[in-house]
């Protein structure tokens, strides 16, 4: 059973990895929707799969049975999808600004915080060097 | 005792919900950011004075006992970190009362400040390692709002580079939280420090530990994760920046000292010279970035980065002296770097831009500012009697204990180099002749004025009672240090005296 979480937990990562190099910021979101969709199969994987017994106390029972499913992975994946939906909103929303504010969803034609740097323009001469040069 | 612990986390908490309802009038917001502020300083310096000798606070939420429920700890480090977050905290809100202030509150500036203000004390007070990532994304998120907080285009390219890179590292933590989860079972981290150095899969838990340095490390603006720093900070409006860079990396950095130090301090001579090399890497590239830029925001942004190297010689020497290097470095640096942040926005308004090439002749028309700026410029360089002469000291001297000479060559010459930078704005800003084209100064009124200047002006006092009267903060950060290399003590604190094992540690 782990063995198949194991392989897809791989490919996603693989999968978000390629679409994180892309120069378009839509593809990058999805990239990050699928790395944060790897994650959150990684901990339920290290957080034991097998037992399909709900994590609840028998009635008169002092603890849990000992083959119960562990539900602390399964709160941990729940408080992170729930964070990862807020920051993948927040993030569309800045695309979709972006787009708004430079007409492309290109990164690599948005250069606004850093702009290249100008190369430098060799100064004009001085006058009276320009006029002795001219005389010469 | 459990509601002093709380506090850092409470009153920003009630500080940004109060601002967020009166949305509309940032006359009401003011005064509820600024009490907020300096009540949170408060509860931070008598947290400072019941850690102040060593002692280890904990409180545990909803009355779980320790590993199952979340469990706050606030020590001696903790303490110094929440106080110094107050500080800034206090200063930004007044300053944040100065020019184009209206503009702000009304896009929001006050209940996203105090949420990043939440996050930061969150970061500083929990001693879970899920809770620990659950603040870094109350922060990241207000950093986010914050950071496009004017909607320009400048602001949303910086943004865009800033969220897409801080999006893909804090994903880094939690997949490694997922992972240290699996290979010890708990999340608390004094049992994580029981357990750790008995993990049958050491190398496992190395890789762990690696993917955690990657995390904070693009926190914490580390060599060769920072390129979202220079990128984005520039960006943000002043107070924004000067937050920001008081505070974001450096939660990054106390989340390396605490995890190093506590969870995996068994594996400090394999993390040792990676922490080394990271360290000198990280001070060299960002003092030679600041070198070629003449945008006052640039430079002060990439000597940040040079800055962040001195604070990693602590945990890459793990000696007390060093980590109380590390220690004393995170406190000047943070009111320096801030007080510089809020320098370069008076002198903007002063001159009417922050390009150094279009602006100049301020030692002539406005020699106190001049006075002003000398201070932390000079204290940033590490040119004595100021703070940064004593917190180099320290760092280069424990460098010299540990025999790591080259170590000690290298922060020496970065010094000069930061000096070099500091010249630069100097020469540029104040000495040289005003161009005959350049930009005329920004209007504003004297109440502005004031709310510009005073935090300047305490930040300062600061930097030089720092540098004169160093010996309490020197013993602070040396007790600190102690304590942080005092794990057992920890553990105890937090788990009780003999705390039992569980039958089955690994899930």
């Amino acid at each position: 059973m782990s063995t198949v979480f194991i392989v897809m937990v791989g490919m996603l990562t693989a999968a978000s990895i390629y679409m994180f190099l892309a120069r378009d910021l839509p593809r990058v979101l999805i990239g990050f929707v699928l790395l944060g969709t790897a994650t959150n199969l990684a901990i339920f994987v290290a957080g034991r799969v097998g037992s399909m017994l709900p994590p609840l106390v028998e009635p008169g029972a002092k603890a849990l049975a000992a083959e119960a499913a562990n539900p602390l992975p399964q709160a941990l994946i729940l408080t992170a999808i729930v964070i990862g939906f807020g920051l993948t909103a927040f993030a569309l929303m800045l695309v979709v600004k972006a787009y708004g504010a430079f007409a492309t969803i290109s990164i690599e034609e948005v250069d606004e915080a850093e702009p290249r740097p100008v190369k430098p323009q060799p100064e004009p001469l001085a006058p009276a060097f320009r006029q002795k040069q001219e005389a010469a | 005792m459990a509601l002093l612990l709380v506090a850092p986390i409470l009153i920003p908490l009630l500080a940004a919900a109060l601002t967020a309802l009166f949305w509309h009038r940032p006359e009401v917001q003011r005064p509820i950011g600024l009490a907020a502020s300096a009540a949170l300083l408060g509860a931070a310096l008598m947290l400072l004075a019941r850690t102040a000798d060593g002692a280890v606070l904990v409180t545990q939420m909803g009355n779980w006992a320790a590993p199952f429920g979340i469990s706050l700890v606030i020590d001696l480090f903790s303490a110094i970190m929440l106080v110094i977050t107050g500080l800034m905290a206090l200063a930004v809100s007044i300053y944040a009362l100065g020019p184009a202030s209206i503009e702000r509150d009304r896009a929001g500036f006050q209940p996203l400040f105090h949420s990043l203000i939440l996050g930061v004390c969150g970061s500083f007070s929990t001693g879970d390692i899920f809770n620990l990532y659950v603040w870094f994304e109350v922060m990241l998120i207000a950093s986010f709002g914050l950071l496009v907080l004017e909607r320009t285009r400048e602001q949303l390219d910086g943004g865009i580079r800033y969220v897409v890179l801080n999006l893909i590292g804090t994903t880094m933590f939690l997949l490694a939280v997922g992972l240290l989860y699996g290979l010890t079972g708990t999340l608390n981290f004094a049992d994580l420090a029981r357990i750790a150095p008995t993990v049958e899969n050491q190398g496992a838990l190395a890789a762990v530990g690696m993917l955690l340095l990657v995390a904070f490390g693009a926190k914490a603006a580390l060599f060769p994760l920072f390129n979202w720093l220079p990128a984005a900070y520039h960006t943000a409006s002043m107070p924004v920046a000067a937050i920001f860079a008081a505070l974001l990396t450096k939660v990054g950095v106390y989340a390396i000292i605490r995890v190093f130090t506590l969870v995996f301090a068994h594996e400090a001579g394999f993390f040792g010279p990676v922490f080394l090399a990271v360290a000198v890497a990280t001070m060299v590239t960002g003092v030679l970035g600041a070198a070629m830029h003449y945008d006052i925001r640039k430079i002060l942004s990439f000597h940040i980065i040079s800055q962040i190297g001195y604070m990693l010689v602590g945990v890459a020497l793990m000696t007390p002296l060093a980590i109380a290097g590390s220690i004393l470095y995170i406190v000047h640096h943070i009111i320096v770097k801030a007080n510089l942040f809020l320098l370069a926005g008076a002198i903007r308004q002063e001159t009417g831009s922050f390009a150094l090439k279009r602006i100049g002749g301020l030692w002539a028309i406005k020699p106190l500012l001049g006075v002003m700026f000398l201070v932390p410029a000079l204290s940033l360089a590490g040119i004595p009697p100021l703070s940064g002469f004593w917190g180099k000291l320290v760092v280069i001297r424990s460098g010299l204990e540990a025999e790591a000479y080259w170590l000690a060559g290298i922060a020496l010459a970065v010094g000069v180099l930061t000096l070099y930078s500091m010249i630069k704005i100097w020469n540029e800003a104040f000495w040289k002749a005003l161009p005959e084209d350049g930009p005329s100064p920004l209007p504003w009124n004297a109440r502005e004025r004031l709310a510009t200047y005073a935090p300047i002006v305490v930040l300062g006092g600061m930097t030089i009672t720092i540098g004169l009267l160093t010996e309490p903060f020197a013993a602070l950060s040396i007790e600190a240090a102690e304590s942080l290399l005092d794990r057992n003590a920890y553990i105890a604190a937090v788990l009780g005296p003999d705390a039992p094992r569980l039958a089955e540690i690994k899930p």
